[in-house]
């Protein structure tokens, strides 16, 4: 069964090809069953392959396929193969998952759409080149995966073609992604001189051999490769596409800008920990960016008025802890926080869009409101989403991922402490703002009146997704608090174990514990008294105490669009503006400067035979008498 | 005598092109056709068939032909086919393919000299893969000149006279100096033997003063860099490539840009390898500038086929680049880069020659919405849009990541700069489809879209891209010995002690700590 | 010598043909002035010839002779079509070719 590998990624790209091709020519309901099926299948694969993997390798060392040698020349080779341990079986699973359930909430949410057959090959492509992403054996194919889920993600964001404020989403979504992959690229030629080789695996040892930690080059490749991550997965300095990216249809933002696209990055920069490792400056600089990108992404995931904003922001604070928790060497916790928030944020999104539906493309907040009569099914599944978001104890996912960030943070030996206190009131801030949109949304008086439920397309994926929610945090549980180690256990031979600070007891933790749980609770009831219709501060902040000048600030979130726009992008325009080709005006000049001259001469040229005559017998004669002389 | 054939056989179906208007409108289209398709296949059997004579390669050729023409003055018809050439012929009689089938539909004017132009230029390109006697080279170096002229001068659009002459004066002062400097060589030849020679072979071994040697390539590099072309002799390129009918544009940018890079690669490098290396870094920051300035250029275009033209110029710099990185892996690269280039220019300025023809206008600004009216022109634009900014698994990817990861050993910031490059590839080509394709449809534009024939044809292009993207064995396994041997006499004529896995000038970066696995 | 009066006699027979092709209008004339100008050179030739008793002069003579010949009947079809085309024999009226 393991031999099937390869049909996992090829699946959804025969799917991707057959809708291309005779997309056409299909009806909707034949369109729906390839593009859902074919991810469907690969997901079953990914079940066939996984029970055979834990079958053949109890350890869960890896497997590898390799399908044909790629580029075999002139000491290069790099070959179609596919690299299968506990890592990259986790984004498998969670790629054809979610994908699948994503794929069928789609079949009803663009049922009315003219670019059914279009949307559906997009999707399956970007299934396709992701798992090409988390699968690859070496580098280089990980970045044909990456740029194929850049490409599908450009695609996919400005898939209404129409508008052309969609389409500059999308091309700024790509090229502002681009600039993450060109350091990428660079660190892979650099990784490419030094060891000759592009195997992930093979470069590490390599680099773990003979660069000593904190090395120049280990050093130098560890940032190119963080930028490049940094680009992927929004966050700073390069994540004002995200907010941006939400353009795109709403299942669209649920797969690509929220479960899988955006943490590729985390995906790399855990693929890559041995050459991290090398670079602990580089360590702090990821949990450093982390913590900024969540703080400040959370600020203005609390300012948004569209629906979908709310949950970029909420995507880009998330994924800021999952660096944060890189940053620290939490490799495990990251990863089961990518788990997590990929079940609860898909969730939301798709909840969203369950409530756009219903709203005729609605997405302000403060046109919704008193959805929950109308859409309970929505409802009860967002809360849950928003409840596992905000890390409501006990229950939800998000809690023990999230604390076992936090937790990973304070004990960690490469941490510092203001750092926790920051993810911690993040914690507070998740709280805050995913109740505010509930209370917002789902409370309070009808502003815009709902067509009606969903059907049931939608209604599972939603119901699955909010069962996965809750449970899937108990696959790691805290050892105050039951002792489950299911997921670092399944992830200890891909990542090294959390290191832990010397002399840590358990009733820190315990108090560590209840801090989270604390900021959890408090942001959630602050979100009550602020935002909760009927309450006495709520009536004060009105629709219109977000617009306050001061506000729009952290609205644009923080002003980084405006910032670069001054920095780069209006640079850029005024050069290519006035840039004619200066080189070309240069050969015009020479040739406007040879065309007088020849106009000058032309003056001789008088068409009179005599006068030739005359001028060749003079000629004859200034010659001659040279001769003479 | 087959390799006569090769060229002889788009030469005389020249004529036949032109009289086969009389019988019928497409008779000459259907002539050209038959004549390349017929050498596409002379060429692969030549290749399949020098399989069995090996590929080895130690300047062997796998064909060759030598008969004596002049031989007071050293001048022969030799004729010699290795890998690189193979691959080039074989892409000139497929871009010639897809040339005339562009222009089935716009060229309704003396059909016949069409297609009897093309087919001499054609003719010329062939014999210049082929001519291994400089003089020879020459002569085909000039025939193919000419028919492109008129090909331009003829069926070009509203500036075509102003375009023509420019690429004519560019083309041919390149020329001139290119056979001052081959005349040079033949006459130092007999200097030193006694007779003058135009023969490669002989040429090879020349011992020359490092000083004459570094005029002679100089001049060498001066005239192929025109036809590449290269920053600052680029400025021909965008006028002649907007102006020509959309045949003609295939050609001049899918095959004669190749016609420069086959000069470098054939006679530059192997003839002068000692000032090579020394005049490497200005050649490989010539390609940096032209990389970067091409790309900045396109990005400020409003008309879409100077768009295609200045990103011409950019992805050719990859191609000086690697040329002169000295590197293996660099110039398999610059190989796979000329064949990915030819095929995603010939397809996209077939998409554009197509635009023109339906809407009458190349300004992206008159254009937009055309997705929904042309759903196959903008699907397949979209692809070579995509192939342009280099997306991996398409060939362009292989060529100028194979160029890259080549040349970084030797000038690791030159490639940090040209890796800026893709940033701006992806600006101008989204661009282009975002002002065509996507945005608000205008509502005069309604027109029919693309035809069978044409789509097949571009369908093919680009499964060929996606094949050779992911399969480039086929390219690279034929050119292999031919770039090996390219580098070495460089090696080991600036290092003697230099171990000959390792490439040239990589020795600074690559360090002990580098251990091979 | 004898040779020197005969190359005095090209010499005046050449002014005087160049005189009159560049002071005649007509282009008639100027053609009878070229034939005196070629028939001076042909007699330097002659002279030339004599002087050295070589047959060169001779047959450089003849050459002239049927160069001259071919000259006037291409030159006087030229004239026939000038005065066809413009009605008149005036070469500065032709100036078709002014830069």
């Amino acid at each position: 069964m393991l031999s099937l590998l390869w049909l996992i990624p090829a699946l959804p790209l025969a799917g991707f090809l057959l809708l291309a091709l005779c997309g056409g020519r299909l009806t909707r309901p034949q369109i729906a069953w390839v593009g859902c099926g074919s991810v469907g299948t690969a997901a079953v694969t990914t079940a066939l392959v996984a029970t055979d993997f834990f079958r053949v390798f109890p350890e869960r060392e890896s497997y590898q396929q390799t399908l044909w040698n790629w580029i075999d020349t002139s000491g290069m080779t790099v070959g179609i193969s596919w690299y299968l341990d506990a890592l990259s079986l986790l984004m498998v699973a969670v790629i054809t998952g979610i994908g699948f359930l994503i794929h069928l909430y789609s079949a009803e949410y663009m049922a009315d759409d003219d670019g059914y057959a279009r949307f559906f090959a997009y999707m399956n492509l970007f299934v396709s080149a992701m798992l090409t992403l988390v699968l690859a054996d070496n580098l280089l194919l990980l970045y044909l995966g990456w740029e194929g889920v850049g490409l599908c993600s450009y695609l996919l964001i400005g898939f209404w073609y129409r508008e052309p404020e969609y389409g500059a989403a999308a091309q700024k979504a790509f090229i502002v992604t681009r600039i993450g992959d060109t350091a990428f690229a660079v660190g892979l030629f650099i990784l490419f001189t030094q060891f000759k080789s592009l195997s992930i695996q093979q470069v590490q040892s390599l680099a773990t051999e003979s660069w000593p930690v904190g090395s120049d080059l280990a050093i130098i490749v560890a940032v190119l490769f963080l930028i490049g991550a940094v680009g992927k997965s929004a966050q700073l300095p390069l994540q004002v596409w995200l907010p941006d990216a939400m353009a795109g249809p709403t299942p669209v933002s649920a797969l690509i800008h929220a479960a899988t696209m955006v943490t590729a990055g985390v995906y790399l920069i855990a693929r890559m920990h041995h050459l991290f490792a090398l670079a602990p400056l580089v360590q702090e600089v990821i949990a450093v960016l982390g913590l900024a990108t969540l703080l400040l992404a959370a600020t203005s995931a609390l300012v948004q008025h569209d629906i979908k904003r709310v949950l970029a922001y909420s995507t880009m604070s998330q994924i800021g802890y999952m660096f944060l928790a890189l940053g620290v060497g939490a490799w495990s916790a990251a990863l089961f926080h990518f788990l997590t928030h990929s079940c609860f944020k898909a969730l939301l999104f798709l909840a969203a869009g369950s409530v756009i539906h219903s709203l005729h493309h609605e997405q302000d907040i403060f046109k919704m409101g008193g959805l929950r009569r109308h859409l309970p099914w929505t409802f009860w599944t967002f809360l849950i989403g928003a409840a596992a978001m905000s890390g409501v104890p006990l229950v939800t996912s998000g809690f023990y991922s999230k604390d076992w960030i936090l937790w990973s943070v304070w004990s960690s030996p490469i941490s510092h402490r203001w750092i926790w206190f920051g993810a911690l009131f993040g914690a507070m801030l998740t709280g805050l703002y995913s109740f505010r949109l509930i209370f917002r949304v789902f409370l309070g008086e009808v502003r815009t009146q709902p067509t009606g439920e969903s059907g049931l397309a939608m209604r599972v994926p939603l119901v699955v997704l909010a069962f996965l929610a809750l449970t899937v945090g108990f696959l790691e549980m805290p050892h105050t608090l039951g002792n489950v180690t299911v997921f670092s256990q399944y992830l200890s031979h891909a990542l090294p174990t959390t290191e832990v600070l010397p002399g840590i007891d358990e009733s820190s933790e315990v108090r560590e514990q209840l801090a989270v749980t604390v900021a959890a609770l408090l942001g959630i009831g602050l979100a009550a008294l602020l935002f909760l219709p009927g309450s006495m501060v709520a009536s004060r902040w009105t629709d219109q105490s977000t617009d306050h000048s001061s506000m729009t600030l952290v609205q644009a979130g923080w002003g980084f669009d405006r910032l670069y726009d001054r920095l780069f992008v209006r640079p850029w325009f005024s050069l290519t503006r006035h840039s004619g080709d200066m080189l070309d005006r240069g050969y015009e000049w020479l040739a406007v400067c040879v065309e007088s001259c020849h106009g000058w001469m032309s003056h001789t040229q008088t068409g009179h035979v005599r006068w030739y005559a005359a001028t060749i017998a003079v000629g004859t004669l200034m010659l001659l008498g040279l001769f003479a002389l | 005598m087959a390799l006569w054939l090769l060229i002889l056989i788009p030469i005389l179906a020249a004529p036949f092109a032109w009289m086969g208007e009389q019988w019928s409108r497409y008779a000459p289209r259907w002539i050209a056709l038959g004549a390349l398709a017929v050498d596409f296949l002379l060429a692969l059997l030549l290749g399949g068939h020098s399989d069995r004579v090996q590929i080895s390669g130690h300047g062997v050729w796998l064909v060759e032909s030598h008969l004596s023409w002049i031989p007071r003055w050293g001048i022969s018809l030799h004729l010699g086919l290795d890998g690189l050439s193979l691959v080039l012929i074989l892409l000139t009689a497929f871009v010639g393919v897809v040339a005339i089938i562009a222009s089935w539909t716009e060229i309704q004017s003396r059909v016949g000299l069409f297609h009897c132009n093309v087919l001499l230029a054609l003719g010329g390109v062939i014999g210049v893969f082929l001519a291994i006697d400089l003089f020879l080279f020459f002569f085909f170096w000039e025939l193919m000149l000419i028919p492109m002229y008129l090909l331009i001068v003829i069926w070009g659009h509203a500036q075509r006279r102003h375009a023509s002459f420019k690429f004519f004066l560019f083309t041919q002062a390149g020329s001139l100096v290119l056979l001052v400097a081959i005349v040079a060589l033949a006459l130092l030849h007999q200097q030193v033997t006694g007779r003058p020679s135009f023969d490669y072979g002989d040429l090879m071994g020349l011992p020359l003063t490092t000083d004459m040697a570094r005029w002679l390539m100089l001049a060498f590099l001066i005239g192929f860099l025109v036809k590449l072309p290269a920053v600052p002799v680029h400025t021909w390129l965008p006028d002649t490539y907007t102006e020509a009918p959309t045949g003609a544009t295939i050609i001049l940018a899918g095959i004669l840009a190749k016609t420069g890079a086959y000069g470098l690669l054939r006679f530059t490098i192997p003839l002068f390898p000692e000032v090579m290396t020394e005049f490497a870094p200005i050649a490989m920051g010539l390609g940096v500038v032209g990389i970067l300035y091409g790309a900045l250029l396109a990005c400020a275009q409003t008309d879409i086929k100077r768009l295609v033209a200045y990103s011409s110029i950019s992805h050719m710099g990859f191609i000086l680049l690697g040329a002169f990185a000295g590197t293996e892996l660099a110039l398999q690269g610059v190989v796979m880069q000329m064949v990915a280039h030819g095929l995603s220019t010939g397809g996209l300025f077939l998409l554009a020659g197509a635009l023109e023809e339906r809407y009458q206008t190349r300004e992206m600004g008159q254009l937009g919405g055309l997705w929904g009216v042309t759903p196959r022109l903008a699907t397949m634009a979209l692809f070579f849009a995509c192939a342009s900014l280099g997306l991996p698994g398409l060939a362009n990817f292989i060529g100028e990541f194979l160029v890259l990861f080549g040349a970084y050993a030797t000038q690791p910031l030159m490639i940090i700069l040209a890796s800026l490059g893709m940033v701006m590839a992806a600006i101008y080509s989204l661009g282009m489809m975002q002002r065509t394709f996507f945005a608000r449809q205008r509502d005069a534009l309604t027109a029919p879209d693309l035809s069978n024939l044409a789509f097949g044809t571009v369908l093919f292009i680009a499964a060929l891209q996606v094949w050779l993207g992911l399969y480039p064995k086929m390219v690279l396994t034929t050119t292999r010995p031919v770039m090996k041997q390219l580098v070495q006499p460089a090696v080991a004529s600036t290092n003697p002690t230099h171990l000959p896995s390792q490439s040239l000038l990589s020795s600074h970066i690559v360090t002990s700590q580098g251990m091979t696995p | 010598m004898l040779s020197t009066p005969a190359l005095v006699l090209a010499m005046m027979l050449f002014g005087l043909g160049l005189i009159g092709l560049l002071s005649r209008r007509n282009v008639l004339y100027m053609l009878l002035s070229l034939e005196i100008m070629l028939n001076a050179a042909a007699l330097a030739f002659i002279a030339g010839g004599a002087r050295w008793g070589q047959v060169d002069g001779e047959i450089m003579f003849l050459f002239i002779l049927t160069l001259a010949a071919a000259e006037v009947s291409v030159a006087l079809g030229i004239v026939l079509q000038l005065s066809y085309r413009f009605r008149t024999l005036d070469a500065d009226a032709f100036c078709e070719m002014k830069g």
